[in-house]
């Protein structure tokens, strides 16, 4: 059995889908960690959905998808960013621009004949279609980042925990928030390759959103997080090598069994501690 | 004694209306102030404008001999709640920690020292017993007292707590106070103490400063808390009415008890 499982690690796209998703996900965690708390979830999910204009426009420009949705994403990030915090956080509006966006995608989509194939593998990810290019594009994007948060993390954790303090010792909480969007663009960008857009919100915040309700400190969190998005990730893609059912639908059926074991698990934790 | 907060002849412009005007007072190192006035007098502009959070339009406001901002580590801030970590189960102690050295750039590792301060803040502020439960499940005494606690981290100078009391019974009110009067003796700290109602405050304070009508009085209990001083304020006529322990303000004009008056 083991050997069976094994041996589709001779196969080129498997590796490929490992590495792609492994290093979606450990962005996916470290980003949607930083979402939770600063309670954007519903615009990390408009910034995939306006990535999907971003990734049906790009051919119409000459680019390729994961270039036109990155592109797109970014932009929207830091617009969201420098907003100011009321707008981004208003339902409503985000609404309204996620729809509109989705709108403009469908326009595209018939202007671009020859797109329609391509439509499915944007919306509900093709991990196992990922070329060398992408994933070396994959592994740039994220280092780079990575990199970044490492550069002003601290003073973003203080800025999402408490703002008004963090305002009164000199912190720009505009400025912070903009170049957070702007990677949180780019993580969902990542993660919208393994299991599309639509379902962006599994991997980026899912993870995160699990290891949240327990653990008590940053660093625990953002391990745990990453644990589980990569288990996630790889039980999927092996499940999927295995039964021939999409890798996407494993991937985002995994991280919602572990979701609701941990919702059990927290109501029972939770009433220890009362 | 040095000078903790310098006011002189203050005007303060929010949104086209003038908050705050002519507002001058010195308050000492180490005396306990008490900051009252209804909603909307200004109390919070002041204060942040003693944070360098909003400007001055006129006047001068001195924070230690410095212009606000500038001075910001010798001022520990403690703010109302925030409600962000409430879906998390982040801890007291991580909720300190985050704070400490908050506005560095890099990763927030925490280090030896740094672990060492926050213990130490978590324990001047009484917080110890349950630091390390999530924040979250924690009571609104509790709660306050970690954000007491990391408005402690720098062993600040000025201590300024913007209504503290406001989500506590008047049982832990009493707490409160009682343990901000300990530090401030056990650290020679100067303390502003924003809230509505002036009586958990009445044997604590040295002196009140009192914000109405776009101005402000500073003065003892005595002094500022009275008929004419309050209704010069105000602007229409405010009587005080003294029992034993209780001090209660009321308008004179309608039926309209100050808001300053419920526990």
């Amino acid at each position: 059995m083991l050997e069976q499982l094994l041996s589709n690690f001779s196969y080129d796209f498997v590796r490929n889908a490992f590495f792609a998703g492994s290093i979606a996900a450990i962005l996916g965690a470290v980003v949607g960690y930083f979402v939770i708390i600063r309670n954007v979830g519903f615009a990390a999910h408009a910034l995939a959905h306006i990535g999907f204009t971003g990734a049906t426009g790009a051919a119409l420009f000459g680019l390729s998808s994961l270039q036109g949705m990155l592109l797109i994403s970014c932009v929207a990030g830091a617009l969201m960013g420098i907003s100011g915090n009321k707008l981004h956080r208003s339902e409503l509006a985000v609404g309204m621009v996620l729809s509109f966006a989705l709108g403009v995608g469908t326009l595209f989509l018939a202007l671009y004949k020859g797109f329609a194939g391509q439509a499915t593998s944007i919306l509900f990810g093709n991990i196992f279609g990922v070329s060398h290019s992408q994933i070396m594009a994959t592994l740039a994007l994220a280092i780079v980042s990575l990199v970044a948060l490492a550069l002003f993390s601290r003073r973003l954790l203080f800025a999402s925990l408490l703002p008004e303090l963090a305002e009164s010792r000199g912190i720009s909480l505009t400025a912070l928030s903009a170049a957070f969007m702007v990677i949180l663009g780019i993580a969902v960008t990542l993660a919208s390759q393994v299991v599309g857009i639509l379902l962006v919100f599994t991997l980026v915040i899912g993870p995160a959103g699990i290891a949240a309700r327990f653990c008590r400190g940053f660093w625990s969190s953002i391990l745990i997080s990453i644990l589980i998005g990569l288990l996630s990730v790889w039980t999927g893609i092996l499940l999927a090598c295995v039964s021939n059912w999409p890798p996407s639908f494993w991937i985002t059926a995994i991280i919602f069994l572990l979701y609701l074991i941990g919702e059990v698990l927290a109501r029972y934790v939770y009433r220890l501690e009362r | 004694m040095t000078t903790a907060l310098s006011i002189r002849d203050l005007g303060i412009r929010l949104g086209g209306r003038q908050i705050l005007h002519g507002v001058s007072a010195e308050i000492q190192e180490g005396e306990f102030i008490g900051i009252f006035g209804p909603n909307g007098a200004g109390k919070t502009t002041l204060l942040r404008a003693l944070l360098g959070l909003c400007p001055i339009s006129c006047g001068e406001l001195l924070v230690f001999g410095k212009p606000p901002g500038k001075t910001n580590h010798s001022v520990g801030y403690m703010p109302q709640r925030g409600d962000s970590i409430e879906g998390t189960a982040l801890s007291a102690r991580s909720l300190v920690s985050a704070v400490r050295r908050g506005e560095f750039w890099g990763c927030p590792w925490p280090s030896r020292s740094g672990r060492g301060d926050v213990s130490q803040a978590l324990e001047l502020a009484g917080a110890s017993a349950y630091a390390d439960r999530p924040f979250s499940v924690l009571s609104p005494g509790e709660k306050t007292r970690v954000m007491l606690a990391q408005s402690l981290i720098d062993k600040p100078r000025l201590l300024v707590l913007d209504e503290p009391l406001a989500s506590l019974d008047p049982k832990n009110q009493m707490l409160l106070v009682e343990h901000i009067e300990k530090l401030r003796k056990e650290t020679g700290t100067t303390v502003l103490f924003i809230a509505h109602d002036i009586n958990p405050l009445l044997g604590v304070m040295d002196r009140v400063l009192f914000i109405a009508g776009g101005g402000a009085a500073l003065g003892t209990v005595d002094e500022v808390i009275t008929a004419p001083s309050l209704s010069r304020l105000y602007g229409m006529r405010m009587d005080v009415i003294r029992t034993e322990k209780h001090v209660f303000i009321v308008s004179s004009e309608g039926n309209v008890t100050e808001a300053a008056c419920h526990a």
